[in-house]
This record gives C-alpha cells, structure tokens and sequence, in this order.
C-alpha cells in the first residue's frame, strides 16, 4: 500500500472547474458522449557517462483533453491553456472534429455500460517519491556506478540513467465519473563496454534490473541487489569478449524472466490487443495473427501456457485503479492451459463484443499525455509459474545440448506478431545439464506459436520475477506507455539459433 | 491572459538569477484523421506551448522543460533549472554561449495548423472508402499535419525563430479476405499535393499486383528497395553516426585501434550522403536547438548555425555527429545533426520502375518494419518486410510474395548496392511517422539481400 497521499500541489489545480466548463459546454452542443481528461506528468532523466553527469533533464507535461461522440463519431482535442474559456474552445474544436469525421464514419461509435465512480482516488503503491530526492544525490548513486564498473580492467566505458515519472490524472464524464489518481515508475539501469584486443570485437553487458512502478527506495530496500550486479557485470563482460561465436542450429532453450518478458510482450502482449485484431493498428502498429474467429481455439502455445492480463498487480508498470474511460481495472485470463480465451478491450471494443468480460470493457484505455486520445493500450500481461514446479537449475538439468539465455537486447517481431527474433545480453551454452561459459553471436528466431508450442515446462513462483518496459510505442499520432510482465524461468524445446555475424556476412 | 512565446522568453532570460539561461519556446498545432476499416476512428486536434529553460552557472547547467503559457509557469521553470545549475558539478561539455543578435522574423506570431487543414482531403478520403468498399477492399491509415514555431532566445543576445511544418500521409489497403496488403505513403508540407483519391486508387493498383501469389524461402535475393525502404535504412545508419562513440571504440564508424574512420572510403565512391537545413522541399531549422546534453548534442552549442554537411562523401567518411564537446575531444570539426537527410549516387538517373525494367528475376520491397540493431559493430539490423513484396521477371512485376525477415546493415548495402535510381524526396514507414520525416533517397537494387526467413503475416 502506498504512504502517499495526491500531491498537493496537482490538487490545487483547477481541473474541476475546468471540467465542469468542458462537460458543460459539450452537452450543450449535443453530444452523446463526452469525456474530460486532465493530467500533470512530470519526468526527469538522469544520464551519466565515465563517471561525468552527460544531462540532466526535467519536464513536465501539463494540459487538459476533451473526447466527445458526437453523430456517431469521436473527436478529441487537447490544449494547455487552463482557463475557462480555453476549456470552452477545446471542447467546441473537439465537436469540430467529429463534424468533419462523421460525414466518413460508417460504424457508431458505441460505448459498452461501466458503473459511474464518484469522485474515487485512487495512489500507486511506493514509499519515496524519486522526483523529491535531491537530483545530485540520484546523480551520485549513477556517478558511484560507472566508477566502479570502470575500476575493472575489462571495462572501457561504462553508461548509466535513470528515468523517472511521477502521473497524475483526473478523469471526468457526462455520465458522472469522477477518478483521481497518481502513481510513480522508475527505471534505473547501467552498461558497461570493453573490446578485445586481440580480435578487434567490442561489446557491452547490461543491468537486467527491471523497471518498476515503486519508488526511490528500489534502490536501497532489497529490490534488487545492485551491488551484486555491479561486481559481476565487468567480469561477465570480460567472458564474453572472450566466448567462442555460436554454432547456428537447433537448440533446447532456458530463457531467464529477464529475457522472456520481452518475447511475452511481443508475442503475446501485443497480440492479444483487440484493436489490432480488429484491424484499428493495421496502418501502423500491425494486426495480429490472433484473430477474433480463433478465440476459444487457437492452440497458442503447450499446455502449460497460462497467460493473464492484469492491471492491478502491485508495482505493475502499466497498474492502476480506473482508465482512461473512467473503467474500473481488473484481471483476467488471456491463454488457458494453451488456448487463447480472452483479449485486451476498451469501452467500444466492450460494446463491439458483448460476449467477452460480460460486455464490459477490461479496462486497457490510456493515452501517454493529455496531448493524446486514449486508445487500447496493454495490461501487465504475464506467464504464470506453475505452483509446485522446477527451480532454473533443475530446468537447466534438463537440457542435453542447449543454451540459457539472460537479458533481453535486440527485439523484432513482424507486423502480425507472428515472425520474431531476440538477442539478450548472456547465452550460457548447456551441455548435459550444466552451463559451461558463454557465447556470442547469438539470436533466437521462430514464430509465435510455434515457439509458445515448444515450451515443456515452466519454473516454479521461486523464479518468477516482473520485468518491463518503460516506452512502449503504438497508435498514430505515437504513444509511449510503460508495463509490466511477469513470468517464471521457462524450457523451451529445439529453437532456431542463429549467428548474427554470419548474418551480416562476415 | 496568456502570453506571446517571446514575451515568455523575455520573462524568463529576465528572470533568472544564473550566469547565463537559454529559454526555447515551441508553440505546437497539430490536426489528425485516422480510419480502419474504411472508416474514421480517432482524430483530433492539439495545441501544445512547451518552454525549455537552460541556466548556466560556472561550468554547470541545469534545464527544465514544461508545458507553460503564463509568466507564473515560466518562473516556475526558471527557478528550478537556476537551482539544478547551481547544483549541478561542472558539465564535460561546457563552453562559452552562441553569441549573436534577434533575427528579422522574432518578432512573428506563431504559425498554426487546424483540422481545416484537411477541408479538401476529408470529402475525397469519404469517396475513396466508398470506391474501397464497391471494390471489396478495406482501407487504413492515417494523416497527421503540425507546425511548430521555435523560438529560442539567450543572455548572450540570441534571438532566432523558425517554422516548421511537418506532414504525411499514408494508407494500408487489404482485399477483403485481408489475405493481401498494400501501402502507399509519403510526407508534405500542407496536404495541397496529398490526393486522397489517387491514393486509393495506387493501393488498388497494388493489391492487383496481388492477384498472383508467389511463395518463396529464405534466402539471398536481388532486391529492389524502394526510396522508402532506403531511407528506412539510412535513418538508422545516421542515428548511429555519433562521434563520441565511434571516437571510444563502439561503432561501425569505429577504427580499429582507436579513433574514427573519418576520411577512410567506407562505401561505393559513388555516394554521397548529407543533410542541408535549405534542401529544397526538406527544409528545417538552420541552428542548433538541444534540450539536454548527451552523446550527439551539448545545451551549451544551441543556436549554432548549421548548413550543409556531407556525412559520406564520394564513398568517404566525411563527418560524423559533433558537438563542440566531442569535436574538440575527436579532433574534427563542428558538425551537429540537422533534421533531414539526402542520399545520392553520381550518375544515378531514373526511377524505381527504370530498375524494375532492367531486372531479369528479383524481388521489389514496399517498405519495412520494425527494425532494431543487432550488433553495433557492423550495423547489422533486423526487422521484416511489409504490405507488398512483389516478384520481378523479365523486368516486369509478375506476382506478389510472401514477406520476410531480413538482416542487414546499411553500411553494407551502400557497399554491394548494383543499381540506384535518381534521388526523390522519400518517406521512412518506420521512423517517419514519429522521429524523422524529411529524407531524400534512391531506389537501390542489392544483388544479395538477406531475407532470414519467412514471415507469415499479410
């Protein structure tokens, strides 16, 4: 639970009148529908090269958004201005706007039913909020870290940042909603970089620390062992200056939640958005292989595949209490026991397919600013552990001739989820149950559901860790939002291994 | 009340208590329509005032950037980028301020865009649904107009201003079985030249292109990209043109032993590879504008004028991205980035359909996508193709293909590169939506390109 109160000083702003305006005015001009968003969203980035701060950056976004329907159409205008009649304007531009797009809408827009929340507030769970520590201190801790990356003598170079956001949000409707919320994320991480002489090769190991919805104290309180990782990383990078190239082939895989978080998103998390399946992302983002017609039967992966969507898991990246729809946050089940079974949905979606969550929307609207209009965006989707399974030693037991991976790096998955290929930042070759020293070069490639499809086993809750992303990209004009995914330590069957220095032809 | 941008500049240079500030203004408009399945869904409009302020104390700085439209916001924003700077440790990067007077055009109101922008577009993209629909295809996409207005001023005198507009439009079509997919995009500056019906009606020619399905494994193909494609590619290959990295040892622009490759031959003698602020139809902001220091940019180098600069010239290394910082550390010159780019190949003349003519069998790529780096050190990029890989034969196209997963680095392809076409102003479908649309580039034709495996989606 959080010990933080809304901040003070977002409270004093005048959103309440101004929502009021806004409402107001929209009614008057006949709208079916209008919704009034207000948010204040403060950054600051933190970036330290060799033990100098490179930058130091602060910012905040502030400013107000209408969404109306209106003849069957959405508009949606944004301004900065806080006053009444700045709050009057925007809502008359976004009755505009569906002037001009409903000549062209040949569907309604229709919302599925929510319940009216009045005037409910809602606080992420964190302890210290980071943009309240002293820059210089954060900047010290980023300072410390290259230094002593930097004090090993494999490391030439050594990089760290710190990203941190603190969200506040006020939502209002016609219908009568009215939310208030707040939460914080950070993401702190560091690179080190050597060469080798010798060969002339140079490379670079990561922190896999994983962003997180908490606050400041995740870099003193146990999170994450920093320490730990900062003695390792300059000798594991001297390993892999020094590893043998991979042998392209098949191979029996070990992935690392580290890595794994990132082939879920991809995979899974953004295939199972019902916009894109619906065709609403086909210009950009992509559609999914996933489409509607499969639901109940598509085979996504093994039997021991269960994925969920949450926006509720404490410290989730993407977790909070109402969306951008004024709809209240849920779990649900997206694979069962390998079979696709549910999707991401927002209000019109809810209302598009009554016969998904009981027509209700599963509360995956949001928009990365007031500047933009809330669109289908991910929950925390996440691979469960199997409740009484294998430590990743005894997954790694398993394996004859194969390869644990840790730390993602490199991502690409094609524009129906279905073609994808992964770096990471360790390959352990495996042989006959053992690790037995790195490799370079190596990259994972294989379709959606064929990879799903070879994964024999999942670890138990002891290796289950929720990894993340902070800037995920979607929609036109482009959001950035951030989530979460959680999984256990996974055994994955004969995956196409290639060597990415044959691939660039060398 | 609110503000003009320059009287909100003027408040905060005479506000601080720094030794020296920078405050950048952007006024932002922006109108959008968006459809799926051949009708408008999301659209909007925007009207953003972002202020940047920059203090300066000894050889410390501190920046602070919100959005602010009133006296009281600015001095918000000054009080807290004065207290970073006097926090702050001395910056690496640290040098004396641009210099300089206000410019003819300071004292212009800002320039603005609305959704009227599209008041001859709208009607026509309603007629091309329906033209879609009585031809059994399904329409998606998306056009986005802005103009931002920047206005940047400075204790040393500095008072530049500049405008600029920013549009594209693109449209994916599917048959209406969606076992087929064709795009069609591009930037403008206005939407004048955007036709909403010729859009259409090239999506259409596309997915008839379609009508004969071809499957063909991975493996190396004669390729033909089109000016989309190739600056898909060159985009890349500029953000990853960082001096200060390349000088330590991390980049394919990196010589063994230390240093950089400036002035080694690194592609075809024939290319030449640059941005210039007056590239006709690719203007952009003729001086430095940078929010926060890091690897490619310095807050202590804004307001630099910058002209052109010839990243690859005749094949050689010309140039890579400078501050004043990491030029005095690399020993070259001054060269920020600018925000176009051009490629050109001497004696390239032509179009894309001259080098679909001259080719016996190949493929011709329409645009790709999702493309990340897989190893720094040659450049080597992953990503798929997209919305139409089509079949050449006998210099003719005969069928459309499955898509594929390439991996490939641009450095490489500028290397191995058979045939190019005349330069034309060109569209990143991966970057240019968000990050960089102002690109100019040949049709390429690469003997051997490396499609990695098959990609299933349509």
């Amino acid at each position: 639970m959080s010990h933080q109160g809304i901040d003070p000083t977002f409270a004093a702003l005048p959103y309440r009148a101004l929502s009021e305006v806004a409402l107001g005015h929209a009614r008057d001009l006949g709208v079916t529908h209008a919704d009034f968003r207000f948010e204040r969203v403060r950054y600051q980035y933190l970036g330290v090269r060799d033990g100098n701060l490179q930058g130091a950056t602060d910012a905040e976004d502030l400013g107000f958004a209408v969404r109306v329907i209106h003849r069957g159409a959405w508009g949606f205008a944004s301004g900065v201005i806080l006053t009444a009649d700045e709050a009057r304007r925007v809502a008359e531009a976004a009755v505009a706007v569906a002037e001009v797009a409903s000549a062209m809408t040949t569907a309604p827009v229709e919302l599925a039913p929510e319940p009216v929340y009045d005037d409910v507030t809602w606080v992420s769970a964190y302890d210290v909020d980071p943009l309240e520590v002293p820059t210089a201190e954060k900047a010290g801790v980023l300072i410390d870290w290259t230094n002593t990356l930097t004090a090993h003598g494999a490391v030439e170079h050594a990089s760290a940042s710190l990203f941190q956001v603190h969200e506040n949000k006020f939502y209002a409707d016609l219908a009568g909603s009215r939310t208030t919320q707040q939460r914080v994320r950070l993401q702190p991480t560091f690179e080190a970089m050597g060469s080798d002489e010798a060969t002339g090769v140079f490379d670079s190991m990561s922190s896999v620390a994983p962003p997180v919805g908490r606050g400041w104290e995740y870099l003193s309180d146990g999170g994450w062992d920093w320490a730990a990782e900062l003695a390792e990383v300059p000798e594991l990078l001297a390993q892999k200056l020094a590893a043998p190239s991979v042998e392209a082939g098949s191979y029996d895989l070990v992935i690392h939640p580290s890595n794994l978080w990132l082939t879920i998103h991809e995979s899974i998390g953004h295939a199972t958005e019902l916009d894109r399946a619906l065709g609403y992302e086909a210009n950009y983002a992509g559609t999914s292989f996933a489409t509607y017609d499969k639901l109940g039967s598509l085979v996504y992966g093994s039997p021991v595949m269960n994925v969920t969507g949450d926006r509720t898991v404490e410290h989730g990246l993407s977790t909070i209490g109402y969306d951008d729809e004024g709809v209240e946050t849920q779990a649900w089940d997206i694979v069962k026991d390998g079979i696709l079974v549910g999707y991401q949905l927002d209000r019109s979606m809810g209302q598009m397919k009554p016969e998904l969550n009981g027509g209700r929307s599963n509360g995956c609207a949001y928009a990365d600013s007031s500047g933009h209009i809330p669109i289908q965006r991910m929950a925390n989707v996440s691979l469960q552990a199997a409740p009484d399974g294998p430590t990743t030693e005894e997954l790694i037991g398993e394996v004859d001739r194969g390869l644990y991976v840790v730390g993602d790096k490199s991502w690409s998955i094609d524009m129906q989820r279905f073609n994808f290929q992964f770096t990471g930042q360790r390959f352990y070759r495996i042989e006959d149950g053992r690790l037995a020293g790195q490799v370079r070069d190596a990259a994972y490639q294989a379709t959606t559901t064929e990879f799903w499809g070879s994964m024999e086993a999942v670890g138990g809750p002891q290796t289950w860790e929720l990894h993340g992303a902070f800037n995920c990209g979607k929609a036109q004009p482009g959001q950035t939002a951030a989530v979460s995914h959680g999984c256990p330590t996974a055994l994955f069957r004969g995956v196409r291994i290639l060597n990415t220095s044959d691939e660039a032809g060398n | 009340m609110t503000s003009t941008p320059q009287e909100l500049v003027e408040h905060a240079l005479a506000t601080s208590r720094a030794d020296h500030c920078i405050a950048i203004v952007r006024n932002e408009t922006s109108a959008n329509l968006r459809w799926a399945n051949n009708t408008l869904t999301t659209n909007g409009v925007m009207h953003a005032v972002s202020v940047t302020v920059i203090s300066f104390v000894g050889a410390g700085s501190g920046s602070m950037s919100g959005s602010a439209s009133s006296p009281e916001q600015v001095t918000a924003l000054v009080e807290s980028a004065d207290a970073a700077a006097r926090a702050a440790s001395p910056a690496e990067d640290a040098a004396d301020l641009v210099t300089g007077d206000a410019a003819a055009d300071w004292d212009d109101a800002p320039v603005t865009t609305d959704i009227h922008v599209y008041d001859a577009f709208a009607p026509a993209l309603g007629e091309a649904f329906g033209r879609a629909g009585d031809g059994h295809r399904v329409l998606y996409g998306f056009v986005n107009h802005e103009l931002t207005t920047t206005y940047l001023g400075s204790s040393t005198g500095l008072r530049l201003r500049h405008v600029q507009p920013t549009g594209h439009y693109a449209c994916t079509g599917k048959t209406a079985d969606l076992g087929q997919s064709a795009w069609v995009g591009g930037a403008t500056r206005d939407f004048a030249n955007v036709d909403a019906l010729a859009m259409e009606a090239e999506v259409a020619t596309r997915l008839g292109w379609g009508a004969h399905q071809v499957d063909l494994p991975a493996g190396r193909y004669d390729t033909i990209l089109p000016p989309t494609a190739v600056a898909d590619m060159m985009v890349d290959a500029y953000w990853s043109a960082g001096a200060r990295v390349a000088h330590e040892g991390q980049s394919v622009f990196s010589r063994r032993g230390g240093g950089t490759r400036i002035g080694e031959l690194l592609v075809r003698p024939e290319v030449t590879l640059f941005s210039d602020p007056a590239y006709p139809g690719l203007e952009c902001a003729p001086f430095n504008v940078a929010g926060s220091s890091d690897n490619t940019e310095s807050v202590f180098d804004n307001g630099l004028p910058l002209a052109r600069t010839e990243w690859v010239s005749g094949g050689n290394l010309g140039a890579l991205l400078q501050t004043r910082h990491s030029a005095a550390m690399t020993g070259q010159p001054v060269t920020p980035m600018v925000d176009n780019l051009v490629l050109e190949v001497d004696g390239a003349t032509g179009s894309i359909d001259d080098l679909v003519a001259g080719t016996q069998k190949g493929l011709l790529l329409t645009c790709l996508w999702y493309i990340r780096e897989v190893d720094p050190q040659t450049l080597l990029l992953t990503g798929l193709t997209r919305d139409g890989v089509y079949l050449v034969e006998n210099g003719e196209i005969t069928g459309a293909v499955n898509n594929f997963r390439f991996n490939e680095s641009p450095v490489d392809l500028l290397t191995r590169f058979s045939h190019a076409s005349a330069t034309v102003p060109s569209f990143s479908r991966e970057w240019g939506d968000d990050y960089f649309s102002r690109t100019a580039t040949p049709a390429l034709r690469v003997p051997d390109f490396n499609m990695s495996s098959v990609s299933q989606a349509r």
